[in-house]
C-alpha cells in the first residue's frame, strides 16, 4: 500500500501542465530521434543533460524518462518501414515488420509494434515497481558464467532463425562473431585483428556499421536489382478503422509473442551485462517455438513484431533496475542517465529507495505514464510512416542511402567505418545472391562482446575448467537448455534425412 | 549462378583463412589454468567458417543448394548496369565527403539518383536535393550535437555562418 | 621506494610558478566549432563520469561560445582515445580527458607510435585514490586478517580489475610483491562491473576507487580495507593507509585534461584558462569532496614535469610487474 501511495504522487508529478508538456515534447522527439537509423535514445538522452539545469531536476527526470520510451518505440519504426534496423534492440523486429510492410501490410506491424511496447513497458513498470530491490539481488547473482550461458542460450534460440542452407547460416553467425572480435581484446589488452594496420579497426568493428550496411546499402541494393528498380511500395490506406481493425488483428495473432516478450524481456533486461538485444532475440525464438504455425514467423506473422518490441521495451525499462539499484549501467543510455543523476547530487545505489524515495517514485510514475503518451503520439504518427513508404522508390531509396551514410557516421564519427559500412553493404548484395543468411551475423556482432569475455572470465575462474558451466546452480541449468536446444534441429535434421534416405532406398 | 557459388565459396574460404592468421598472432591455444588465449576465439571460428565453405564446396558438387543448380547469369546487363550506378553513385557519395562535407555530397547525390536515375522533376530534384541536408544540418549538429565532417578547408567559412545560426 | 604526491608536488611547485603567468596574455582564441571532448573510457565508468559533469558544469555556467561533445572511446585500455588524439583532424577543437593509461597504454603498447610529450597539457583537475575493498560476508575487517586470507587460499584468492597493466593491477601486483601473496586476477571492462560482482560476491575483494564503491559502501555491503593514499582520506577515516603497513606506496589516479598534439598556444590558453574557472567552481569543488577525489591543481608546465615524473615511475611499476 505505501508503494501504491509513492507511486501515485510520482504520477501526479508526472502530469502537471508543465511536466506533461514536456512528455508530449520528448516522446515526440524520441520517437523521431529512435526512428533514424544510426540513432537512439543514447543520443536522445545526452542533449538532455544541459536542459536538465533549465527546468527542476524533477521534470528533467520526466523528460529524460519521455525521450527514452518515445526512442524505445522509434526503434520499430525504421526495422518496419525502411527495413533497417536503427538499433541493436530492433533487429528482431526487421523478420516479420518488414515482410508485411512489403505485403502492404506496414499498419498492421506498426499498430502491433506500438501496442506490445505499450503492453511490454506495462509489465515492466508492474514488475520494477512491485520488486525492485528483490530483481537487484537477482541481478547480483548472475556472474560471468550465468551471463556466458544466457549468450548460450540466445544462440540457441537464434540457430533455427537462418535460412535452409546449414553451412551458410553457420557461416553467417561465425562471421559475426569473428568481426565482433576486431579491435582491443578485452582480457589481455592486445590488440587482434587490425587489418593492414589500418588503425581504425582498433576500436572495434560497431554493430550499426554492419546492420546498416547489410541492411540499408544492401538489402536496398538487391531489392533495386531484382525488381528492377519497380518496387511495388505499400498502397494500404489510413484511416482510424483501419487502426481498430489492425490492433485487433495484432494483438489477436501476437498475444502470446507480446506476453512472452513482456516477462523474458524484463528478465534479461535487468541483468547488467545483457541488456535488451538477447531478450528480445530471445522472445522471438521462444515465441516461434510455441507458435501453432512457427512456418508463418519471418514471412510477416505480427507474433513476431509483437514478441521482439515487447521484449526490448520491457528489457529497456529493467535496465534501468541495476542503474538505480547498483549504481551499474546496463547501457550506454543509462550511463549517461548515471551520470546525470551525479550532477544533481543524487547516488545511485542501494541506498537510494530509502534515502531519495521521492526521486525514484517520480521517475518510476513518469515511466507510467511516458508510456501512454507514447503509445498514443506513436499511433497519431502512423500515417506519416505510412504516406512516406508510398513515395515513389525512386525517391525513397536515395532517401534511405542518405539516412544509411550519415546514420552511420553518427554512430561512430568516423569516415573509416562510413567507408566499412559500404564495402559490407557491396558484400551483403552478393552475399545475399547465393542465398547466405546475413542476419545471424548481425547478431552474432552484437552478442559477441558479450559471450567472448564471460567465457573467459569464467575459465579464469575456474583456472581453465569448462565444468564450471555445468556445476553452479544458476548457469548449470541454462547451459544444459541452451546446448538442448542448439542440438534439437540437428538432431531432426538428421532424422529427417534417415526417414528421407529411407524412403528413397 | 552456378559459377558465382564456387567462386564466393572460394573466396570466402580465402577469407576464412586470412582472418585464421591474423588471429595466430595471438595466442590461439589453451593457457593452462587460464582457459583460451587472445587469439583462440576468432581463430576457431574462422577455423568453423573454413570448414562450412567446404560444406558448401560439397553442396555444389551435389547440386543441392539452389543457386548451384541455377543457370541463370549472377547479373545480366541491367543488372550489372543497376548496381554499377547505385553502388557507384553511394561510392561516390562516400568519396566526396571528405572534400565538399557531409552535406554538399548529400546534395549531389540527391541531385544525381533523382534526376539522371530517378527522372523525377527539376522542381521536386532541387527542392529535396536542398532542403534535406539543410534539415539534417539543424538536427544534427542543432539539436543532436553530431558533428558531421566537414569536407576541406574551403569550406570552413560557410559553416562558420552556419554555426553562429545555430549555437 | 616509489614517491608520494605530495613531495612531488612540493617539488615542482617552483616551475609550476614561473608558468603561471603564460596564460591569458595570447591573442584571443574562441572556439568555432562544437569541441571533441574524448573520454580515454567507456561510458559510465569514473573518467567518464567526471567528463559529463564538467560538461554540464560549462553548460550550466556558459562558459564557452561551442559545446563539448562527449565521446567515448575506452578501446585498448585508452590507446583507442591516444590514437584519436594523435590524428585528430583539427586539434584545436580536441580535447581528452586522461586516467593513467596515460601513462601505462604508450609503454606497454610501443607499436602504437604514442609520444605523450607531443600532446598539450591542458589542466589536472585531481586525483582519485584507491582502496581495497571486500564483501562484508567475507568477515574480514582488517588488512591483516586480508592477507591472512589470501595467503590461506593458496594462489585461489579471486581479485576483480579492469585489465592486466591497467591502475588496480598495478596496486594488486605491488600487493603481492611486498606480502608475498598470490591473486587470481579478473579483467573486466570498468570499474562498475567489478563493483556489481564483488557485490554479486563473484570475486572476493577489488581495487576500486571510493566513487565506484560508494554506493555498496553506504549501504553495508563493502568493508573498505586500505587506502592508497598519501594520508587518512576525509571521507574514511578510520582506513588505514599503505605507508602506515610500513611501505611508502601510494597510488592516484589522474583526472586531467590534455589537448590533441599541435593545438596551438592560443587555442591551449583558452582551455587552460577555461577549466581553471571550472576547477575552481563550487561545482567541481562539491563534486571533489562527494566522489573523494583529492583535489589538485596542476596548470600547464606542472603537468609536464609531471608527466616525466610518471611516466619514469610506470615504468618502474610495470618492468616491476614482468611486464
Amino acid at each position: 500500500m505505501e508503494i501504491l501511495g509513492l507511486l501515485g504522487d510520482g504520477m501526479l508529478l508526472a502530469v502537471q501542465p508543465l511536466n506533461l508538456a514536456l512528455i508530449l515534447v520528448g516522446v515526440t522527439l524520441g520517437l523521431f530521434i529512435g526512428a533514424m537509423p544510426g540513432l537512439g535514445s543514447v543520443n536522445g538522452v545526452a542533449i538532455l543533460l544541459p536542459i536538465t539545469f533549465l527546468v527542476p531536476p524533477g521534470s528533467a527526470i520526466i523528460f529524460l524518462a519521455a525521450i527514452y520510451y518515445g526512442a524505445m518505440y522509434g526503434g520499430a519504426i525504421s526495422s518496419i518501414t525502411l527495413g533497417i534496423p536503427g538499433a541493436s534492440t530492433a533487429v528482431a523486429t526487421t523478420f516479420d515488420g518488414r515482410p508485411l510492410a512489403l505485403r502492404g501490410r506496414a499498419s498492421l506491424a506498426l499498430v502491433t509494434a506500438a501496442i506490445a511496447s505499450f503492453i511490454g513497458g506495462s509489465v515492466a513498470n508492474i514488475l520494477f515497481t512491485a520488486f525492485a530491490p528483490l530483481l537487484a539481488a537477482v541481478a547480483l547473482s548472475f556472474g560471468p558464467p550465468e551471463i556466458f550461458a544466457l549468450m548460450l542460450l540466445a544462440f540457441a534460440t537464434f540457430v533455427g532463425l537462418g535460412g535452409d542452407d546449414i553451412p551458410k547460416t553457420i557461416f553467417s553467425i561465425c562471421l559475426g562473431l569473428v568481426l565482433a572480435a576486431v579491435g582491443f581484446d578485452q582480457i589481455s589488452g592486445a590488440p587482434r585483428l587490425v587489418f593492414f594496420d589500418i588503425t581504425g579497426f582498433l576500436q572495434g568493428i560497431n554493430f550499426l556499421v554492419l546492420a546498416i550496411g547489410v541492411y540499408g546499402i544492401g538489402e536496398m541494393l538487391w531489392t533495386i536489382e531484382t525488381t528492377r528498380g519497380k518496387v511495388t511500395t505499400s498502397e494500404a490506406k489510413m484511416s482510424v478503422k483501419g487502426i481498430v481493425n489492425d490492433s485487433k488483428e495484432g494483438m489477436k495473432r501476437g498475444w502470446k509473442g507480446t506476453t512472452i516478450g513482456s516477462f523474458l524481456g524484463f528478465f534479461v533486461g535487468i541483468l547488467p551485462a545483457a541488456g535488451a538485444t538477447p531478450g528480445s532475440l530471445m522472445a522471438y525464438g521462444v515465441a516461434k517455438m510455441v507458435s501453432k504455425n512457427p512456418k508463418e514467423f519471418g514471412q510477416g506473422h505480427p507474433g513476431g513484431v509483437a514478441a521482439p518490441e515487447a521484449a526490448n521495451n520491457s528489457a529497456s525499462t529493467g535496465s534501468m533496475l541495476p542503474m538505480l539499484t547498483l549504481g551499474i549501467p546496463g547501457s550506454p543510455t543509462t550511463a549517461i542517465l548515471l551520470g546525470g543523476m551525479v550532477i544533481w547530487g543524487l547516488t545511485p545505489g542501494p541506498r537510494l529507495f530509502v534515502e531519495q524515495s521521492e526521486f525514484v517514485w517520480g521517475l518510476i510514475g513518469s515511466f507510467y505514464v511516458s508510456n501512454v503518451a507514447a503509445l498514443v503520439i506513436n499511433l497519431a504518427f502512423i500515417p506519416l510512416f505510412i504516406w512516406m513508404l508510398r513515395m515513389p522508390f525512386t525517391v525513397l531509396a536515395p532517401l534511405i542511402f542518405v539516412l544509411s551514410i550519415v546514420g552511420g557516421y553518427a554512430a561512430t564519427k568516423d569516415m573509416h567505418d562510413v567507408w566499412l559500412m559500404v564495402l559490407f553493404g557491396l558484400s551483403a548484395f552478393f552475399l545475399r545472391k547465393f542465398d547466405y543468411p546475413l542476419a545471424p551475423a548481425v547478431l552474432a556482432i552484437v552478442l559477441g562482446p558479450i559471450a567472448e569475455p564471460t567465457l573467459r572470465q569464467s575459465l579464469l575462474l575456474s583456472s581453465g575448467d569448462p565444468s564450471i558451466f555445468f556445476t553452479r546452480p544458476i548457469a548449470g541449468p541454462i547451459t544444459v537448455i541452451a546446448i538442448i536446444l542448439l542440438f534439437l534441429p540437428l538432431i531432426n535434421l538428421v532424422r529427417r534425412r534417415m526417414r528421407e534416405g529411407n524412403a528413397a532406398g | 549462378m552456378r559459377l558465382g557459388e564456387i567462386i564466393t565459396a572460394g573466396v570466402l574460404a580465402l577469407l576464412s583463412i586470412y582472418l585464421m592468421s591474423e588471429s595466430a598472432e595471438l595466442e590461439i591455444g589453451y593457457v593452462r589454468g587460464e582457459g583460451p588465449g587472445g587469439g583462440a576465439w576468432p581463430f576457431w571460428l574462422s577455423a568453423i567458417m573454413l570448414v562450412t565453405t567446404v560444406f558448401i564446396a560439397i553442396n555444389w558438387v551435389r547440386r543441392t543448394s539452389p543457386p548451384s543448380r541455377s543457370e541463370e547469369p549472377v547479373l545480366d546487363r541491367e543488372g550489372w548496369k543497376t548496381l554499377l550506378f547505385v553502388g557507384g553513385g553511394i561510392l561516390g557519395f562516400v568519396a566526396l565527403i571528405d572534400v565538399i562535407s557531409m552535406y554538399g555530397a548529400m546534395f549531389l547525390f540527391l541531385l544525381y539518383y533523382l534526376k539522371f536515375l530517378g527522372r523525377h522533376s527539376w522542381f521536386l530534384t532541387l527542392s529535396l536535393a536542398i532542403c534535406l541536408p539543410i534539415g539534417f544540418f539543424f538536427f544534427f549538429e542543432g539539436l543532436m550535437r553530431i558533428t558531421m565532417p566537414k569536407g576541406m578547408d574551403f569550406t570552413e567559412p560557410f559553416f562558420n555562418v552556419m554555426y553562429e545560426i545555430i549555437y | 621506494m616509489i614517491f608520494g604526491r605530495r613531495s612531488f608536488t612540493a617539488m615542482i611547485g617552483a616551475a609550476a610558478f614561473a608558468f603561471a603567468q603564460a596564460p591569458g596574455q595570447a591573442a584571443a582564441f574562441e572556439p568555432t566549432k562544437p569541441i571533441d571532448f574524448v573520454i580515454m573510457a567507456g561510458a559510465g565508468g569514473g573518467a567518464d563520469q567526471i567528463a559529463r559533469f564538467i560538461q554540464s558544469v560549462a553548460e550550466q555556467k556558459d562558459l564557452m561560445p561551442r559545446p563539448l561533445i562527449p565521446n567515448n572511446k575506452g578501446g585498448g585500455s585508452g590507446a583507442e582515445a591516444l590514437i584519436a588524439l594523435q590524428g585528430a583532424s583539427d586539434a584545436d577543437h580536441t580535447i581528452l580527458v586522461t586516467l593513467n593509461s596515460f601513462f601505462t597504454t604508450p609503454l606497454r603498447q610501443t607499436n602504437l607510435g604514442i609520444d605523450i610529450q607531443t600532446f598539450t597539457p591542458v589542466a589536472m583537475m585531481g586525483v582519485d585514490p584507491f582502496v581495497l575493498w571486500v564483501h562484508k560476508d567475507s568477515g574480514i575487517t582488517t588488512f591483516e586478517e586480508w592477507v591472512d586470507a589470501v595467503k590461506a587460499a593458496d594462489g585461489e584468492y579471486v581479485m576483480g580489475g579492469t585489465g592486466k597493466g591497467q591502475e588496480d593491477s598495478l596496486v594488486i601486483t605491488f600487493m603481492e610483491q611486498a606480502f608475498d601473496l598470490r591473486i587470481k586476477y579478473i579483467p573486466y571492462d570498468g570499474g562498475g562491473a567489478v563493483a556489481k560482482d564483488l557485490a554479486g560476491k563473484q570475486i572476493m575483494a577489488s581495487v576500486n576507487n571510493p566513487a565506484e564503491a560508494k554506493g555498496f559502501f553506504a549501504a553495508g555491503d563493502f568493508v573498505p580495507l586500505l587506502s592508497f593514499s598519501d594520508e587518512r582520506m576525509a571521507g574514511f577515516p578510520d582506513v588505514p593507509t599503505m605507508k602506515e603497513k610500513g611501505h611508502d606506496f601510494s597510488y592516484y589516479n589522474q583526472r586531467a585534461v590534455v589537448g590533441a598534439p599541435g593545438m596551438s598556444d592560443e587555442a591551449a590558453a583558452y582551455y587552460q584558462s577555461m577549466f581553471e574557472t571550472i576547477y575552481n567552481s563550487e561545482e567541481w569543488q562539491g563534486y571533489m569532496t562527494s566522489e573523494s577525489l583529492d583535489p589538485l591543481w596542476m596548470d600547464a608546465g606542472a603537468q609536464k614535469e609531471y608527466w616525466n615524473t610518471q611516466v619514469e615511475r610506470h615504468k618502474e611499476l610495470l618492468a616491476a610487474m614482468g611486464e
